[in-house]
């Protein structure tokens, strides 16, 4: 077991998956000389040199655009893009494009690409650097999303994702980015890349996260077991697919279920799960089941956005309606 | 470096000696001591406001900067050839561009502080607030010129951006549409030499200035460190949109010589000796080496300058020290310009929220 944080976690499987074959390539603004600016991609280039980890000149479409032309020639490109914000010129490439190319060629042409995003906020950054856009991507057909929150999970994730042979949105919780743990380099990834784990195991009402706000659920459920609340909180990890099997059991036994993310809440994925659950646990459901999310305005400036971002008394706050009886 | 370069229009060396070349003199023949001293004063200043705000980042009162260390020429020589009318479009490193529009130095903080995604009214100082996203003000600038252009108005746009930004689609659409429609854009492209840890061969194999040429957009490649020279041919392209006959494209050369932003790491990219050339061409000594040549500049301007400069420094300190964060409230306004069922309900909800935590103070 080693000691590392996330971003060493993410450079350390992007250098396995650079060793073990050929085909991957890294491209993106930044990414070498650099290492990238959060230093995902540190000494990648160095030691892979310039054909396998590409700076690219400053644009988005082009860089998945391109990395969609080299994933027809064979190869796995996985692209970073700086900053959530700067997707967006890349949207295009990434729905019409990179998702469509299985479905439209019958399953003749992969784009196995995968798709890294810097996501979220709670870093005090300027507009545009802390967006949550999951729920775009995971709308999107022929995408999968997925969202690491620990260090062990960026590890093994980032390799799968790569290995994958659709294409894979990879957000990364960059708040989270400098939080270390153990986490075993040797091993073999203990779950495939779209199960959901159960993080703690209670048995009074389920909390769903993903991505940074893991970290916050887990933060909430010891200040909720002090009351005598025994929360279960599981990291969805996939967004696209979503492991409901496991969402479903933890709610079949604690009845109560709140779902918490960052992005707003109107038409995030949290509706979809409680659509989910209201279908499929309806009779074992003791209460409504209860979203706690960013709000639905633009993500606000740095001296708001501890507002604007759950945190465990938001989540605590929530649950109280949940448990109440 | 420069000089392995087609050669840029230039009327200050680097010692300060006046370079003539008949047809750029004329554009600036009505400055006489006054107005250099003037904008010698505005690059001064300009770099003060840069330290000042650097100085409250490093203290933990601003979140990030984006120092312009180095461009205070190309910014100043080029806002100052607009007239009131003209409208500038800007990126999140033109400083100098909004202290010379007139915008208050106090408030060129309050974004990097985080207190508000914009610090002005654009429509009083007509210069944008910073487009962060790189690249996007091109194509505004150019819907911009071509609505004037559609009102009969005789004025003109300026759009800044750095030499990364000519590689994002938006900039080459804007290019396209603005010579579709003759639109009064002045392309204003800051060749700083690198977009964060890129150099400009990254961006592009030829001179920047010549992507211009592929549109049918005459264009201008001027020595960014010299003031003189981007003051006139600034004139020029705003002259020409401003009469209808189309856009410009000016590639101004200079160097960016402090980090990308105070998060950056210039030493993973690039050496000091890579840096001696550019400190050698700075653009303030430059001036202020023509302004003692020729006797301009004399003790008592000079220490008004330091002090001007020094007032704008503590003002913009005192100010940003000032600002108190925004109430919690201010989440929920401005979101759409009429009421919004989701974010009244929202702002209720949180409005009590909050006040949950008074009513427990309350009784404990
Ligand atoms: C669309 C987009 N992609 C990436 C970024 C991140 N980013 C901010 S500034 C920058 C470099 C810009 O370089 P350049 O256009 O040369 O301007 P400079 O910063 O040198 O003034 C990058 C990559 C961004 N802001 N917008």
């Amino acid at each position: 077991m080693t000691v590392v944080n996330l971003v060493t976690a993410l450079n350390t499987g992007l250098r396995r998956s650079l060793e073990r074959d050929r085909r991957v390539v890294i491209l993106g603004e930044d990414v070498g000389r650099l290492g990238g600016v959060f230093r995902v991609t540190d000494a990648l280039q160095k030691d892979f040199g310039e054909n396998r980890v590409m700076d690219m000149p400053l644009a988005e479409s082009g860089i998945v655009g391109t990395a969609f032309g080299l994933a027809l020639r064979g190869y796995r490109p996985v692209c970073e893009i700086q900053f959530d914000g700067f997707v967006y010129p890349a949207f295009d490439q990434i729905v019409s494009q990179v998702a469509k190319i299985h479905y439209r060629t019958e399953g003749r042409v992969r784009a196995p690409i995968t798709i890294r995003i810097p996501s979220g906020g709670g870093i005090g950054a300027v507009e545009h650097h802390s967006e949550s856009p999951e729920a775009y991507f995971a709308h999107t057909a022929g995408l999968r999303v997925v969202y690491p929150s620990n260090p062990a999970d960026g590890y093994h994730m980032i390799r799968q994702s790569i290995e994958c042979d659709d294409p894979v949105v990879f957000l990364e919780p960059k708040r989270r980015y400098w939080d270390a743990a153990e986490v075993d380099l040797d091993a073999e990834p203990s779950l495939p890349l779209h199960s959901a784990r159960v993080v703690r195991q209670g048995s009074d009402a389920t909390v769903v996260a993903y991505g940074s706000m893991v970290a916050t659920a887990l933060e909430a459920a010891d200040i909720a077991d002090d009351e005598g609340h025994h929360l279960e909180v599981i990291d969805l990890r996939s967004l696209s697919p979503i492991d409901f099997d496991t969402v479903d059991n933890s709610v079949r036994r604690t009845g109560r279920l709140v779902v918490v993310h960052e992005a707003p809440m109107f038409l995030g994925l949290g509706a979809e799960i409680a659509a989910h659950a209201a279908q499929h646990c309806f009779y074992d459901l003791k209460a409504p089941v209860l979203r706690v999310t960013g709000f639905d305005i633009p993500y606000p400036p740095a001296k708001l956005e501890q507002f604007h971002l759950p945190d465990a008394d938001r989540i605590l706050d929530t649950l109280d309606r949940v448990l109440t009886p | 470096m420069i000089d392995n370069l087609d050669y840029p229009v230039q009327l200050l060396q680097p010692d300060g000696a006046r370079v003539c070349r008949t047809e750029y003199d004329r554009l600036i023949a009505d400055l006489g001591p006054t107005e250099y001293i003037s904008l010698y004063r505005d690059m001064v200043i300009s770099r003060r406001i840069d330290t000042a705000a650097v100085a409250l980042q490093r203290q933990g009162e601003i979140g990030l900067w984006a120092p312009l260390l180095g461009q205070e020429a190309a910014q100043v020589g080029s806002a100052r050839a607009l007239k009131p009318d003209d409208f500038a479009f800007v990126s999140y490193r033109e400083h100098a561009v909004a202290y010379c529009r007139g915008v208050p130095p106090e408030v060129l903080t309050h974004m990097w502080r985080g207190c508000s995604h914009s610090a002005w009214d654009p429509n009083q100082f007509n210069v944008t607030n910073p487009a962060i996203v790189v690249g996007s003000q091109g194509l505004h600038a150019t819907g911009y010129a071509l609505g004037a252009h559609l009102d009969g108005a005789e004025i003109a746009t300026i759009a800044y951006f750095g030499d990364g930004a000519t590689s994002q689609g938006d900039i080459a659409e804007a290019l396209g549409f603005a010579a579709s429609f003759r639109a009064g854009v002045v392309f204003f492209c800051q060749n700083n030499q690198w977009a964060i840890s890129e150099p400009v061969s990254l961006q592009s194999r030829t001179p920047i200035s010549h992507r211009a040429d592929g549109y049918g957009i005459p264009s201008f490649r001027v020595d960014g460190n010299d003031v003189l020279a981007v003051l006139a041919v600034t004139r020029a392209a705003l002259a020409h949109a401003r009469e209808g006959s189309g856009p410009t494209f000016i590639e101004a050369i200079t160097c960016r010589m402090g980090p990308h932003t105070t998060s950056d790491d210039p030493s993973r990219y690039r050496s000091d000796t890579d840096m001696a050339e550019w400190r050698r061409r700075d653009p303030i000594t430059r001036m202020r080496a023509f302004l003692e040549r020729r006797g301009i500049l004399d003790e008592t301007a000079d220490a008004e300058i330091s002090t001007a400069a020094e007032d704008v420094a503590a003002r913009l300190r005192h100010a940003t020290l000032e600002t108190p964060d925004p109430p919690p409230s201010t989440l929920f306004e401005h979101v759409y310009t009429g009421p919004h069922p989701l974010i009244e309900h929202e702002r209720e909800q949180h409005r009590e929220y909050l006040a949950s935590f008074d009513d427990q103070e309350a009784m404990s």
